[in-house]
């Protein structure tokens, strides 16, 4: 794993609930479809992206700064599929486009 | 926030009798109107609206745990409770598995943050199995605030 590059983006909660359950189980849903780790960090927290439970730990209210860091084969398109969920204002709208393309 | 800042000491339940998902609800909702933190008359509106959030995907966490909750304009702060099942309820949680520890939450709208910490706090206790196996072995409400107060105190998780 550690041949891969590491990606990290920096991303702005948006949703006015904060990233709050929902948003956090379609994040963990998300990340377990790629084979790179995935953290999500804010300050010195570090949570498995795959893991609800850690997701729920962050407790970030609108406006909070995450930064998602991948490494693995697949850490860019982590990357750029994770984002949205935590910069979209409304990210259950994502989900609901995805249940139905599935 | 812990448990003390939301849960409603009187209408936490040791032993459901309900053995489904919207059956959990109702006794949970009823132990809140019981000790007066939501209304009679705003139950079944507060029901359905946890029933419909369900529908969207389950509060089942995982380890036998779920967090049904709300937001309703019907409180004027975060109001909870918790109740265990020894038999176990299918919450078609995220496991798959059978949930034996509920914590419902009904929050203000407009307080998200509240809402947040609050979820915070119980996933941080609920990372912690003696915490849990300490809710599940609860036989009397006294066992569970217990091991509530205990939480709240930094006995488990910090």
């Amino acid at each position: 794993m550690s041949d891969f590059p590491t990606v990290t983006r920096t991303v702005v909660v948006n949703n006015p609930q904060g990233f709050h359950m929902r948003p956090a189980h379609l994040f963990a849903q998300k990340a377990q479809q790629f084979q790179s780790q995935i953290f999500v960090i804010k300050g010195d927290l570090r949570c498995d992206g795959r893991s609800i439970m850690e997701l729920l730990t962050l407790a970030a209210p609108q406006g909070t700064e995450l930064v998602i860091e991948a490494q693995g084969p697949d850490a860019q398109q982590a990357v750029e599929a994770l984002a949205p969920i935590v910069e979209n204002p409304e990210p259950e709208e994502l989900a609901g486009e995805e249940e139905s393309a599935e | 926030m812990r448990f003390a800042d939301f849960v409603c000491r009187e209408a936490v339940i040791p032993e459901l009798q309900a053995s489904d998902k919207e059956g959990v609800i109702q006794e949970m909702l009823q132990a809140l109107q019981q000790c007066g933190a939501i209304k009679a008359e705003e139950m079944p509106g507060i029901f359905k609206a946890i029933m419909k959030r369900e529908e969207l995907g389950s509060t089942g966490l995982g380890r036998g745990v779920a967090v049904p909750h709300i937001k309703h304009p019907s409180v004027e702060s975060l109001v909870g409770t918790v109740a265990v099942s020894h038999q176990g309820v299918d919450f078609a949680a995220m496991d798959g598995d059978p949930v034996f520890v509920f914590i419902l939450l009904i929050s203000p709208p407009d307080r998200s943050a509240d809402h947040l910490r609050a979820l915070e706090n119980i996933i941080k206790q609920m990372r912690n199995d003696t915490f849990l196996r300490f809710l599940r072995q609860a036989k009397t409400k006294e066992d569970i605030l217990q091991v509530l107060d205990e939480a709240d105190a930094g006995q488990f998780a910090t």
